[in-house]
């Protein structure tokens, strides 16, 4: 719960935190004349894992950090932690923090129906941040005895149960409650606690539930996540989670009883503080947003959709504990195709697994820069994938089909449409760090391909999760700030769906720029260009393709509609969707490269030289 | 860079990577934990050696699930009225454990036992039996030669010895023991099949630079229990394992030694204080461990050499200490990488690198005189 120290209206300064898995990220925020404006950033090494195991020492260095670069001192003399209000000379009014350090929330879900009770239990374990180690299902295609070994297998923070409609299936939700009982789960932390497990499940079942689990988890009972099929009400099931997160969870990682005792909030999973800010972005501007947050061990995912809003977790692709898990998953191929230049495949394999044991690391070089990026295009892709497979309409007409019946649906049933994301949105370390916002630019768009007309944000300096923790106390305040200097306005993308020969017309782009001049722009196949148009100006485009490409009203369907500008401008796309890279390795390095030359992605000099 | 005039610098930095332990002796502590409660079999003060079990418990056999209501054909409810066993009963796999009779005898139905164990459950909700298989026993050793100094009771006990020890970078394989034999002469050396003869079953070798991949062949051919080796190639580990590493959370591999790198990926000169420290105890017996953690706990692979030839000297709270002018670091990235040097300065304002990113950086004096720009990010402290 928050207890705020001191009256909003007369707050100076605040400062937020997030405990990332690598680094703990310090945000210091001042209100001035013009409204709450972000001030600097403090980062220091995390320090959950031994030697230390005391999350409050990385806090502390990130805020040393802070301090050193203001003059503004925030810590207690006497190292009792950050002086909460501030005092006249020291202190802040307001302290708040995110956290994924340790792993993150870990959790287990089961359900009955695989398609049905389990993914809607998946979908709200996602949404309230966790990391989901597996999904239990009757139906699964596993035998019980494997289910029981996984179950056994796994050390998880919470356990989430559902199954059945109310009034629905009894018996077979049992079942699995009864082989959970049977498999006798370990917390991950603390051998001495209970592990929590909430009931999202049939209510008539809840007595039996009781009975049954009541002696040997920690229970927490809440409505039904499926109370009928038609609908999913994942709400009450998160909060739960939430609260039973930094009662039982959070209580028991090293340093964070102290770090509790600091804040002024409840420390919310740095995922969910993510989430929020993604949330926010569609409130304010009243469109669909594919928003991503690219971190060192996983790459969260997030769509609000039509109003619906699911986030899918890809826990080990990441940039740099799990790198490797990249290079893995996607092939070292598909990470050196987007190479301009000739490197050995051993000398990228090693970079790569250099950088995953010495995490915290940072490219200094504009090869190491491009292969980071390379790599992040790949994470990125899959990431989006896996989302896919999450963000699913709500399956239950019939139930009993076979498994692979459901998996083919689940595949092709995704309502994500790029056509239809208005907005895409990037935050985690490798975008807000690129030293050009055009790389994250072009990294999100090789990503996800957006299609049609698609505006692009990205978090400044990495801030989200704080604003998003900061929004549930105080959201005047972050909102100024995520206005202002979180949110970047990187531009706007226009690309058309389809594919053609090289140098085929693809596109005539007639842009009506703020000075009253209009641009006349002819795109052939395989170009992009990148036109200026300044952050916090718009500019009316009118799209006209040629046969067989689409931008959202149909192949060759002209289309009308705006262009953000933003730091980055307006990128004309005509590389087709699917995005065409030659095959021949000549070929795909001379276009990369002009691809890169043309929008200015990298420095001329430096490129040039190294291919 | 040149040292500007008036440029800001820090006399101490925090924000650093902690570096790799390499030293000539130094108290070493061990906590050998059972993973749930148990037996502690030493006390305070006992002389454990490296295979003397410390504590010993039972893990909760796997439990089965009978479906007996199904199996019987009869309600769920009823299945209590129909079990031959009740809760707590041992059974043998076989055994029958519930019958049902109709129609005077003319319907037999039969469940019987799938495994030995015990039944726990029987529930008249699902109509499912819960048997529980014989608990399977767990046992931790030692791991290190040494005294034990504390007994966490009913979990273990903490050993202490005076040891060398020195922390890899990334490993793979679990715990072992062996005598440190010295493999190549330099730590620039390559460590390949022809260094590796019958004799060194059972020992931890030391290599160079390299470590190829006919040469863990050979080690496990031969028996070796431990290779450790500046670098290796990422081509050589995947097939050596058969798979590639997607994270870095390794030790339980069983692919017949424990792989210990202590520098990173490729071909990389083991430090020359980490080489001639395993060359000055050739012919000890040491502990190896190749577990690493870079999530969640951070874990490095480690080799233990107890002895009591010196003492560490200094004493006090290293962790505390930051970064200053002086300070022995290595650069642990691109283009330095593997470079040694000293902290020269510490330039508090932002700048930029080849990158074009503004970062935090400092000037390493290396060893060859010259002065460099790193990110700060890019170092680590090599703790003397």
């Amino acid at each position: 719960m928050a207890r705020l120290r001191k009256p909003k209206e007369e707050m100076k300064y605040i400062l937020a935190t997030d405990v990332g898995s690598t680094t703990t990220k310090a945000r210091f925020f001042e209100r001035k004349p013009e409204g709450w404006r972000f001030v600097i950033a403090g980062e220091a090494p995390t320090t959950v894992e031994a030697p230390y195991e005391d999350v409050t020492l990385g806090v502390r260095n990130a805020v040393r950090e802070v301090e050193e670069l203001t003059g503004h001192k925030i810590l207690a003399e006497d190292g009792s932690g950050i002086v909460v209000p501030f005092d006249g000379e020291r202190g802040v009014d307001l302290y708040c923090t995110t956290s994924s350090a340790g792993g993150g929330l870990q959790m287990m879900v089961a359900g009955l129906i695989k398609t049905m009770t389990a993914e809607s239990a998946n979908r709200a374990a996602l949404g309230a941040g966790a990391i989901v180690m597996d999904v239990i299902a009757q139906d699964d295609g596993r035998p019980i005895y494997k289910k029981i070994q996984r179950i056994r297998s796994l050390r998880p923070d919470m356990i989430l149960l559902a199954g059945g409609t109310d009034g629905g299936a009894t018996t077979h939700v049992m079942e699995i409650a009864e082989m959970l009982k049977a498999a006798e789960p370990k917390p991950r932390l603390g051998l001495g606690y209970k592990l929590p497990i909430v009931y999202a499940g049939n209510k008539d079942l809840r007595p039996q539930i009781k009975k049954l689990l009541g002696d040997v988890f920690a229970l927490t009972i809440v409505d039904n996540i499926r109370p009928v099929l038609e609908v999913e009400n994942t709400e009450p099931a998160r909060r739960a989670i939430h609260e039973l997160f930094m009662e039982h969870v959070m209580s028991h990682a090293p340093g964070y009883l102290k770090l509790m005792k600091w804040t002024d909030v409840d420390i919310m999973p740095t995922p969910a503080g993510e989430g929020m800010a993604m949330q926010l972005i569609a409130k304010v501007f009243k469109k669909n947003v594919l928003g991503v947050g690219l971190g060192g061990a996983t790459t969260n995912v997030y769509s609000v959709f039509e109003g619906k809003f699911v986030r899918s977790v890809s826990a080990n692709l990441g940039m740099s504990y799990s790198i490797c898990n990249v290079m893995k998953t996607a092939g070292i191929k598909n990470i050196m195709r987007w190479l301009p230049f000739d490197m050995d495949e051993e000398e990228v394999a090693s970079r790569l697994m250099n950088k995953m044991i010495r995490p915290t690391t940072i490219p200094q070089t504009l090869d190491d820069l491009i292969v980071e990026h390379s790599v992040a295009r790949e994470a990125l892709r899959l990431g989006l994938e896996h989302h896919k497979t999450i963000a699913t309409r709500l399956k239950g007409a019939k139930i009993e089909r076979t498994i692979s019946d459901m998996f083919e649906q689940a595949l092709a049933e995704t309502y994500i449409d790029l056509m239809k994301i208005d907005i895409i949105a990037g935050t985690g370390g490798l975008l807000s760090h690129a030293p050009r916002r055009v790389q994250s630019m072009l990294v999100l768009t090789d990503a996800f391909q957006p299609e049609g007309i698609t505006w692009m944000f990205q978090d400044s300096v990495f801030m989200m999760p704080h604003l998003g923790v900061l929004s549930t106390v105080y959201p005047e305040a972050a909102w100024q700030i995520f206005d202002k200097d979180c949110l970047v306005r990187l531009g706007t993308v226009i690309a058309p769906r389809g594919v053609a020969n090289k140098g085929d017309p693809v596109m005539t782009v007639e842009i009506e720029m703020p000075n009253g001049e209009t641009l006349t722009e002819e795109m052939h196949f395989g170009e992009i260009k990148r036109i200026e148009l300044p952050e916090r100006e718009e500019a009316k485009v009118t799209i006209s393709p040629r046969r067989g490409f689409d931008v959202g009203r149909g192949p060759g369907k002209r289309v009308e509609g705006t262009a953000m500008g933003g730091v980055v401008g307006i990128l004309l796309d005509a590389r087709g969707r699917p995005l065409q890279l030659p095959e021949n390795d000549k070929e795909r390095k001379e276009t990369l490269l002009k691809w890169f030359l043309d929008i200015d992605m990298y420095p001329e000099d430096k490129l040039k030289e190294l291919v | 860079m040149s040292k500007a005039k008036g440029k800001r610098v820090s006399k101490e930095a925090y924000a650093y990577t902690p570096g790799l332990k390499v030293k000539r002796a130094m108290l070493v502590r061990k906590t050998r934990r059972l993973p749930i409660p148990g037996k502690v079999l030493v006390k305070e003060g006992d002389e454990v050696d490296f295979k003397t079990i410390i504590a010993r418990t039972e893990l909760a056999g796997e439990p089965e699930i009978v479906k007996v209501a199904i199996l019987l054909g009869v309600e769920p409810e009823d299945v209590p009225r129909y079990m031959t066993k009740k809760i707590g009963d041992e059974v043998k796999e076989g055994e029958v454990i519930a019958h049902y009779r109709a129609f005077f005898g003319l319907i037999k139905r039969d469940v019987t036992a799938p495994v030995d164990g015990v039944i726990e459950s029987i529930s008249d909700i699902t109509g499912q039996v819960v048997i529980r298989k014989p608990p399977i026993p767990l046992e931790v050793d030692a791991y290190i030669p040494g005294k034990v100094v504390e007994v966490l009771p009913n979990e273990g006990a903490v050993i202490e010895t005076n040891a060398a020890f020195i922390q890899g970078i990334f490993g793979i394989g679990g715990e072992t023991h062996g005598v440190i034999k010295m493999a190549v002469d330099s730590p620039d050396e390559e460590l390949t099949a022809d260094h590796i003869s019958d004799d060194d079953k059972g020992a931890i070798l030391i290599g160079g630079s390299l470590v190829t991949l006919d040469a863990l062949r050979k080690g496990v051919e031969v028996g070796v229990s431990c290779i450790v080796a500046g670098g290796i190639r990422h081509r050589d580990l995947t097939e050596f394992m058969g798979e590639e590493i997607g994270v870095a959370i390794t030790g339980h591999e069983e692919v017949g030694l424990t792989l210990i790198i202590t520098e990173g990926f490729g071909k990389l000169r083991m430090s020359r204080r980490a080489f001639n420290l395993f060359k000055s105890f050739e012919g000890y017996r040491a502990a190896a461990n190749g577990a690493t953690q870079i999530r969640a706990g951070v874990m490095r692979p480690e080799v233990i050499i107890p002895h009591s030839e010196f003492y560490e000297e200094k004493s006090g709270d290293e962790l505390a200490a930051g970064m200053v002018p002086g300070t022995p670091v290595r650069i642990i990235r691109a283009p330095y990488f593997g470079a040694i040097g000293r902290v020269h300065s510490l330039p508090i304002d932002l700048q930029q690198v080849e990158t074009e990113s503004y970062v935090r950086v400092l000037e390493v004096e290396l060893e060859d005189g010259r002065i460099v720009t790193v990110p700060r990010a890019n170092v680590e402290i090599i703790e003397e």
